[in-house]
């Protein structure tokens, strides 16, 4: 039977915030012992969402950012999701280097960092409703992991 | 802040700090612009040799540092990093505007 397991944290739209989200991740994990490098993976993707919906969807405004985790079995679904300014051009958003912040000194690789370690990204997204990044990663279990 | 560094005649290391994130990322930015305006610096080398993690805040803010050092024919410079900020470097194509150093020399 495959072990499955949920997990949604709700919380203030702050830089700071992102740290924690990334602790969050890690400890859900923990117990299915990923390997270092796609635990380093699903860390930067983490990362990135919750940093897009921070900076981008709220503008360093007041707002609240919905992480949900999942794993079924060596399956792992993370969603992030803002109700924030929502994406113009969600495509183009995804085209590497591709930012609205250039003055901000945003490099425009969030997205491509997500699609690189992650194997799937869907990018749901309204204006003025908000945006929602699901991505999924398969994971290789080490031996001895539960 | 938990990063640190050392200034010599012209040249500047910060020592980055274990994680670089959005938050990591803008107060680099702005200590080390101040740092670099204060002290004429024309070297700039972060040292990365703390640094187990960046995402892509990180990569603006040195691609930012490294515009602003060539407005000045300054050179800037990274040094240690691990297996996974190299990735992340070779990724968003970093190599090409700062000069990756294998070894730290501490002269
Ligand atoms: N949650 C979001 N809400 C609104 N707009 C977003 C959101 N996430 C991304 N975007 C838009 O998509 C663009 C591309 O995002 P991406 O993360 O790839 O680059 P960036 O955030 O601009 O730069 P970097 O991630 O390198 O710092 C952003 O510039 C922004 O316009
Ligand atoms: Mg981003």
């Amino acid at each position: 039977m495959i072990r499955e397991q949920e997990m949604t944290i709700r919380f203030a739209a702050y830089p700071e915030n992102e740290q924690f989200a990334r602790i969050v991740i890690t400890a859900f994990l923990m117990d299915l012992n990923p390997l270092v490098d796609e635990m380093a993976d699903i860390k930067t993707a983490v990362s990135e969402a919750v940093t897009n919906a921070i900076i981008h969807g709220y503008e360093n405004c007041m707002g609240e950012v919905t992480m949900t985790c999942k794993k079924q079995g060596d399956l792992i679904t993370i969603t992030v999701l803002d109700e924030g300014c929502g994406i113009a051009d969600i495509a183009r958003a995804r085209e590497p280097f591709f930012t609205t912040k250039p003055e901000a000194e945003r490099s425009g690789m969030g997205f491509s960092f997500m699609e690189m370690f992650m194997d799937e990204i869907h990018i749901t997204s309204e204006r003025g409703q908000g945006t929602c990044v699901e991505m999924k990663k398969q994971l290789h279990l080490q031996e001895g992991s539960s | 802040m938990e990063f640190q560094y050392e200034t010599k005649t012209g040249c500047l290391r910060i020592f980055t700090p274990r994680e670089i994130d959005e938050c990591a990322a803008s107060e680099m930015r702005e200590e080390a612009d101040m740092l670099i305006d204060n002290y004429q610096i024309r070297h700039l080398i972060f040292d990365f040799s703390n640094t187990e993690f960046m995402d892509s805040s990180g990569i603006g803010m040195l691609i930012g540092r490294s515009r602003k050092m060539g407005y000045t024919g300054g050179s800037v410079v990274a040094e240690n990093l691990n297996g996974r900020v190299q990735k992340i470097f070779t990724l968003a194509g970093l190599p090409k505007l700062i000069t990756v150093v294998k070894e730290a020399n501490h002269d």
